[in-house]
């Protein structure tokens, strides 16, 4: 197994190669604004790093979000191209579910990300890092949490989320770990395809407005 | 001729989502999937609605690409995509794919700008343009007048529209009229029926201190509308058909007088029309004539190329290609303003940059 993996769902641009029981290469650079910018390069450094040719690699695993859209298509419709040109099988993974993976938390908790207009995206897990609630998306100060919570939609509201512990970001290392642990056991991945969560914004504009006063 | 470059082109700045393969200046193919009818409740094209069918569209789009050309990506000189102007989120959609698909496939990169596309991709239908070019570019985007020396370096704008395009001015006509959107084909058809003379509404910046190259269609919209709403008012019908011919002339009158005049001044014999306004039809009628009269060649591509698509951007890709114009790197950004005088994004490594001077 060779997997290449990345997630642009949270402000973290991330990718890594994985060869199904460790990271070969990790690049990992926040900035939310710049992920078109910014993912191809690294996947190329990665793979260089890894001493990896594209063409030996047996699969991409992407983070499908939830996350904010613009950043989160980056990710979805490069995994798509490059399946698409290399022949590749393209796994999705719930990015909370990569956040979940890399958290060292006892007992249940609750991943939350940014959705921004004091929204978070939101699953909920136990102790065995199964998901029990979510993903979802919801006002921070309506939501009863886990005791405990992981994520940079955590420590933006303390009064929601009292006690909060690492990871901020998604990890692409962390969700190549997942991925190949669930394709190991044999279990199915997600589609890629955007766990967008909310319908589009989008307004019916009122009648057509007169130009003669009234 | 088979020597010239084969290049895919993708096009995602509004609604379109278009993958074009063109072989130096033969169209080989035109795959377009068109949210359009996403679009059509809310009046104009909604950008997260945009944006999400892009994604759902982009490899569908490109295999029907290549299967149209019956080539294979790895046959590709190269891919080119529209870098800017667009909207920011539908941009960025087109700019990731063809980064990873020219990545993928180990060819170059081309960045190019949207409205250079719309000025080459009449090479498709009429061959290599002549240096130096006038083009006019009408749609629901821009209208602008654009004097061209080398359409892969050389864009230089004389004029364009101070308020609303000309393209969201049908929209807006059709919208007053209860035509539904998008507007330019109902009004065109509307118009067939209607006296093009019934009603003089006011032709804007046509006054001798205005600027001899800008549009203004703000003032045209309200004239429609107030004369509109006046017959409404006072119980009597609505004559459409002569009012969306009469909007329809004003339009045209002022787009065709302005170009022709930019030729003349600018010692130009060829105009180019392109954007999916040029589709209209009393556009390509009116334009003729006074071409004709004024002994300019006209050129404009047929309707289904005036519109967005992918064969224009990968018309101008084939032609950097040809011209031995640099590629773009990986991190090229989709630019929403990208401006008209920047024809492509070349990459700005400079070791890369120092390397290519080497060769
Ligand atoms: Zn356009």
């Amino acid at each position: 197994m060779l997997l290449l993996a990345f997630d642009t769902a949270t402000p973290a641009v991330t990718a890594a190669v994985h060869d199904g029981t460790q990271v070969l290469a990790e690049a990992h650079q926040v900035d939310a604004r710049r992920h078109g910018e910014l993912l191809l390069p690294s996947i190329d450094r990665v793979l260089r790093e890894a001493g990896v040719d594209k063409h030996a690699l047996t699969g991409i695993a992407v983070g499908v979000g939830p996350g904010p859209y613009t950043g989160l298509r980056v990710g979805l419709v490069t995994a798509a191209t490059l399946g698409h040109a290399l022949g590749l099988p393209v796994h999705g993974v719930c990015t909370l579910d990569a956040i979940a993976h890399q958290a060292e938390v006892a007992g249940p908790f609750t991943v939350a990300t940014d959705a921004r207009r004091k929204e978070v995206y939101w699953a909920s897990y136990d102790a065995d890092k199964r998901r029990t609630a979510g993903p979802d998306v919801a006002k921070a100060a309506e939501l009863t949490p886990e005791p405990v919570a992981v994520g940079a939609g955590a420590l933006l509201y303390p009064e929601s989320f009292p006690q909060v512990t690492g990871p901020e970001h998604v990890s692409a290392g962390w969700l190549a770990d997942y991925a190949a642990q669930e394709l190991r056991a044999g279990r199915e991945l997600l589609p890629n395809v955007p766990l967008y969560l909310r319908r589009p914004d989008a307004q019916v504009p009122a009648g057509y407005k007169a130009v003669l006063p009234a | 001729m088979a020597d010239e470059p084969l290049v895919l082109g993708i096009e995602t700045s509004c609604d379109e989502t278009g993958v074009g393969i063109v072989r130096g200046t033969t169209l080989l193919a035109d795959a377009v999937a068109s949210s359009v009818n996403d679009h059509a409740r809310f009046g104009g094209v909604v950008p997260e609605i945009a944006s999400r069918a892009h994604l759902e569209a982009m490899v569908p789009t490109i295999q029907r690409a290549l299967d149209t050309a019956g080539i294979k990506g790895s046959d590709l000189d190269g891919i080119a995509v529209t870098a800017g102007p667009g909207l920011a989120g539908a941009l960025l959609v087109g700019v990731s794919a063809a980064k990873a698909y020219a990545w993928a496939l180990d060819k170059p990169l081309y960045g190019v700008n949207h409205l250079a596309s719309h000025i080459c991709v009449d090479q498709l239908e009429h061959g290599r343009l002549p240096q130096p070019t006038m083009a006019l570019l009408v749609s629901g985007g821009h209208s602008s007048l654009l004097l061209s020396a080398d359409i892969t370096t050389d864009i230089r704008p004389l004029g364009a529209t101070i308020d609303d395009a000309a393209g969201e001015a049908f929209d807006k006509i059709a919208r007053v009229l209860g035509l539904g959107f998008p507007g330019g084909p109902v009004v065109d058809r509307m118009a067939r029926d209607g006296d093009p003379k019934a009603i003089r509404f006011p032709r804007g910046l046509s006054g001798p201190k205005d600027p001899e190259y800008d549009f203004s269609f703000s003032g045209l919209k309200t004239a429609v509308a107030r004369w509109v709403e006046g017959k409404r008012r006072a119980g009597e019908t609505v004559p459409v058909a002569d009012v969306a011919a009469s909007f329809q002339e004003a339009v045209t009158d002022v787009l065709t007088r302005k170009a022709v005049k930019a030729c003349k001044d600018n010692g130009v014999d060829h105009l180019m029309i392109g954007g999916g306004v040029a589709a209209n039809s009393r556009l390509r009628e009116m334009a003729q004539q006074r071409c004709d009269k004024a002994g300019i060649v006209l050129r404009v591509p047929r309707p289904g190329l005036c519109t967005d698509n992918g064969a224009m951007v990968a018309a101008l890709g084939s032609e950097m290609v040809w011209r031995d114009r640099a590629p773009s790197s990986f991190d090229l950004s989709a630019d929403s303003s990208l401006p008209v005088t920047e024809v492509s994004v070349p990459h700005t490594d400079l070791h890369a940059a120092a390397h290519e001077a080497l060769r």
